[in-house]
């Protein structure tokens, strides 16, 4: 990816990067935040609209009930003050995509305020704090290419119009692009937890603007910021943090002066482009939006919606460290979905060892997801085949680089692990002759690991083992095997 | 133009129609028919109407004459010709709001209050004239030329709702649908003799109304008499969960009451200094004292009150309904439906052509008055002020209410002025609200009743202002003043 690179790794060093976040995510409500029309993605265009949504001379706004409760969800997990009283104002420009001329949202009495969400670094846990979350609807989607007639018309699509959003502000404590992917990846994942939106970043329902500004070290006065937007993955979001740090120093360095200014991703370049400054920047002229009353979630209200709260992730990792004895790492990989580890409680409860179960999900299941470009959820083999690959290995009726074969070739033909070991049913040879006959060569073979086992290097069986087992292609039974080749080298 | 007493007319009343529809003495087709012929006869020098649809209107009187030949009760509003202000939407009929930039515009439902009069048997005759989205007091904002006043035809029929008030007194309707934001029903009601009701604010649904300031909109209805009014108010009030600003407080049966009502012995009248001062002419004085004397007669107790924050509510109300006007109207942006100027290379180039070329000379005034006001820098010192001045000006009224049960006043400065008389100087237009206002600010309801006539013959209203959700209390009041009138 294309950097600035021009700026010394030296010259870096004598700046501290200042970030913060914006994350717009839709709401999984069954309907609009205003109307009752479907909030659906990907619906033939202007197919989900009314007059409310549409924008229609005199059609008017009702709230709807559910998004104030995923909100408040939301607001509780990312530990935010909900608000008994938050206020609706309309935030006014034009744009083709939104019919109103002013989107609702809420300014100077946000829903909720002063949450936090604790990231790791690499100088340990570091709190992130959360300014606000506040509820506003989406606009529609302007379409400006794709068409025969595209260069000279833009099409608009208003299903997406009247989404419920929440806008979630970070304090800017971020001080790297990893932080700022590690506060994105906890966000999204307490986000998921709660269920309140499913955050996908390519059909739009998170996305993620940054305002990053760079000061000398030791400087307490934020240097000038710009707002980066259009970045549409995390990794996208710290790949375009880094070049604009860069950026800024170089211009810095180089005697001139950061200008305050919205700056547009461009991710096939791997570079950001100037929007609009300052001065071209949209005066907004909140204020109270007249058609809405305020917004009452009273503690009662508020505490019904706690009820609902399930596990968040982190109290999840340290259950499942302590009721099956996995490692923190392991815990982390198994949490990243709220689905992926009730699959795996499920699993890990009936497998013989939950941590066998974990091993595997680490050591031959997410690399082989990372090659082939699949996030978990889209995994061929389910929790289910893993737990099974894992009795399997954990009876010694399959040896590890069966286990791998069996797990390449559903990864090949896209099955699931039970249907793979039916059919492949790989041979093992359990004929305890057989077996002794390969460990007998290998003895002969190996004279010199025959002596340091004897003379008290216990280990080294390991190694008897191992040549056995590549000796039987894998075949070996290796419970037997184990068994034989202790019992000869101590013959 | 000399006055011509021939355009005024009393249709038939809402009560005759019901007698002469359950007796069979008439049928809905031929009411309706008689009004539609009137309409035809009259509106060419009113101009109240901006759109007729005698298929329509013929079609909802038949569907009642079937109902009766049938045999089934009638519904409470059945065969009664109503027309709507052109803001209100009903679906099958135009919705221009007065403006050009709607011109051709149909909306693809109805209002809230005007489906509640369709679904009460109410025949709809029209839409009806206005100020281009209710902006005005003289009714000559109106991109499709003014409504002239039946009393005399020089003379303006009132703004907003001034087509609503001149239909009624020219017997093109038996009842209307107006709004008022800050006096647009009141104001023509005065004007053209006839009774006008400003509900509480969260009364009646706003839904289908087009938006001028939604803090302050009211539909309401007019009618010749202060019963028929009430009949009206009581079909379209009550809560709509389309509009979350709609009460959810019980409707009471507003003309049943006026039928039991015991007069005004013993109510608590209250009489506010500050609107009888400087500015108030000695005609629209006399006859409101007079009309306050015979309240005496009749049982009141009259109290002189102060209302101390109304010299601020003009200004406050147009910093307000600016403020809300300006994006309420964003919408009219050329992109989805109305009028697109044509020929523009860029985005802003549409905008700014179709928004120069649709709106009249008072909406721009507006837009670019309220955008100021909210603009960076200056929401403290317009917008929050006038926020904080609405709610003095509210505390006014709750105290005066504890003392009171209903206050009296006039409703404009002087009858019905001369069109063309007050167009050059919005200043001035803006100050035939100075009555108005106060009430539309609050919150609180209101009433414009006949109280007399100038030695020209105009007419002069009397306002009656209550607390909220109390019109019962007005129409008891209006219906003692309605009956002195000659």
């Amino acid at each position: 990816m294309a950097t600035a690179a021009i700026v010394s790794p030296e010259i870096m060093a004598k700046y501290e990067p200042v970030i913060g976040l914006e994350v717009h995510v839709q709401l999984l409500t069954e309907t609009k935040a205003f109307c009752g029309c479907a909030n659906k993605f990907g619906a033939p265009p202007n197919t989900n609209v009314c007059p409310v949504c549409l924008g229609l001379p005199g059609a008017l706004p009702v709230l709807n009930e559910r998004a104030v409760e995923f909100a408040t969800l939301a607001s509780l997990a990312l530990h935010c003050q909900v608000r008994e009283r938050s206020i609706f104002a309309r935030k006014n420009y034009f744009y083709p995509d939104l019919p109103k001329g002013y989107q609702i949202s809420q300014f100077d009495k946000p829903l909720a305020e002063h949450g936090w969400i604790d990231v790791p670094t690499p100088n340990g846990t570091k709190r992130i704090g959360i300014t606000r979350l506040h509820m506003e609807e989406d606009a529609g989607k302007s379409i400006h290419d794709g068409f025969s007639d595209s260069a000279t018309r833009t099409y608009v699509d208003l299903n997406r119009c009247g989404t419920p959003l929440i806008e979630i502000v970070s304090e800017p404590d971020i001080r790297t692009p990893d932080e700022a992917y590690e506060y994105l990846t906890r966000l999204k994942e307490i986000l998921l937890y709660t269920a309140v939106s499913d955050c996908n970043m390519e059909e739009g329902s998170l996305r993620c603007d940054a305002n990053v500004s760079v000061r000398p070290r030791g400087q307490e006065k934020f240097g000038t910021k710009a707002e980066v937007k259009n970045v549409n993955s995390f990794r996208f979001i710290r790949a375009a943090l880094e070049y604009e740090i860069e950026r800024q120093i170089d211009v810095i360095e180089g005697g001139g002066r950061v200008v305050q200014e919205t700056r547009l991703w461009n991710a096939n370049e791997g570079r950001t482009y100037s929007m609009r400054s300052k001065e071209q920047a949209h005066d907004y002229r909140y204020f109270p939006e007249p058609d809405l009353p305020p917004l009452i979630v009273s503690s009662i209200r508020r505490a019904e919606i706690a009820q609902q709260m399930p596990e968040l992730p982190e109290a999840r990792r340290a259950r499942m460290v302590a009721d099956y004895g996995l490692t923190e790492q392991d815990a982390q990989t198994l949490t990243a979905t709220r689905a992926f580890a009730d699959q795996f409680e499920a699993a890990a409860k009936t497998a013989k060892s939950p941590r066998r179960v974990a091993n595997l999900i680490q050591s031959e299941l997410t690399s082989r997801l990372k090659a082939a470009g699949l996030e978990l959820e889209q995994s061929p083999i389910s929790m289910k085949g893993v737990a099974q690959a894992a009795d399997l290995a954990e009876e010694g009726k399959l040896s590890s680089k069966q286990l791998k074969q069996l797990f390449d070739i559903a990864f090949e033909k896209s099955e699931d692990f039970p249907v793979v070991y039916e059919r492949e049913k790989p041979q093992q040879i359990t004929d305890a002759s057989e077996i002794e006959k390969m460990i007998d060569e290998v003895i002969a073979a190996n004279p010199k690991q025959v002596e340091q086992y004897r003379g008290g290097k216990k280990t080294v069986a390991a190694f008897f083992v191992g040549q056995v087992m590549k000796a039987s292609k894998g075949q070996a039974n290796p419970g037997l095997l184990n068994e034989l080749v202790v019992r000869k080298l101590d013959s | 133009m000399t006055v011509s007493a021939s355009a005024v007319h009393t249709e038939k009343s809402i009560g005759q129609i019901r007698s002469a529809l359950t007796s069979g003495e008439a049928k809905a087709g031929d009411i309706v028919r008689n009004t539609l012929a009137r309409i035809e006869a009259e509106d060419a020098r009113i101009h109240a109407f901006l759109s007729v649809n005698p298929d329509y209107t013929l079609a909802q009187a038949q569907r009642i004459d079937d109902l009766a030949a049938s045999g089934a009760s009638l519904p409470p509003l059945a065969g009664v010709p109503i027309g709507i202000k052109d803001v209100l939407t009903l679906e099958g009929f135009p919705a221009t709001a007065g403006s050009k930039i709607l011109e051709g515009y149909r909306p693809p439902y109805t209002a809230t209050a005007v489906r509640r009069l369709a679904d009460a048997g109410a025949v709809f005759v029209g839409k009806i004239n206005c100020d281009e989205f209710a902006m005005g007091s003289s009714n000559e904002n109106s991109a499709y030329g003014p409504v002239r006043n039946p009393h005399d035809l020089d003379r303006v029929p009132g703004g907003s709702s001034g087509g609503s008030a001149a239909a009624v007194a020219a017997g093109m309707a038996t009842a209307t649908l107006g709004t008022d934001t800050g006096g647009s029903i009141r104001q023509p009601a005065s004007f053209c003799g006839v009774v006008g009701v400003l509900p509480t604010y969260g009364r009646v649904s706003r839904y289908g109304l087009i938006a001028f300031a939604s803090s302050l909109d009211r539909v309401g209805p007019f009618a010749a008499t202060v019963r028929d009014a009430a009949a009206v108010l009581g079909v379209i009030a009550g809560h709509d969960p389309l509009d979350a600003t709609s009460s959810p407080l019980p409707v009471p049966d507003y003309a049943a009451a006026l039928d039991a009502t015991t007069g005004v012995a013993g109510l608590r009248l209250g009489v506010p200094s500050e609107y009888f001062a400087e500015g108030l002419d000695p005609e629209v004085r006399a006859a409101i004292d007079s009309g306050i004397e015979q309240l005496r007669a009749a049982g009141a107790e009259i109290k002189p009150i102060s209302l101390p924050h109304t010299r601020y509510a003009v200004p406050t109300y147009y910093v307000i309904a600016t403020a809300e006007a300006s994006a309420n109207l964003a919408r009219f942006d050329g992109v989805r439906y109305g009028l697109r100027a044509p020929e523009s290379n860029t985005l802003s180039a549409m905008y700014r052509k179709t928004r120069d070329l649709g709106f009249g000379a008072e909406v721009k005034r507006r837009i670019l008055l309220g955008t100021y006001v909210l603009s960076a820098g200056y929401y403290d010192a317009y917008y929050r002020k006038a926020q904080q001045v609405r709610r003095l000006l509210t505390d006014d009224f709750l105290a005066a209410f504890r003392e009171v049960d209903a206050i009296i006043t006039p409703v404009a400065p002087t009858p019905a002025f001369r069109l063309g008389e007050k167009t050059d100087d919005p200043v001035s237009m803006y100050l035939a609200d100075i009555y108005t206002v106060t009430a539309s600010l609050a919150g609180i309801c209101g009433i414009s009743v006949p109280c007399g006539k100038s030695k020209t013959g105009l007419p002069i209203g009397m306002q009656i202002l209550g607390k909220h959700f109390d019109e019962s209390t007005l129409f008891r009041v209006a219906q003692i003043v309605e009956g002195f009138q000659g």
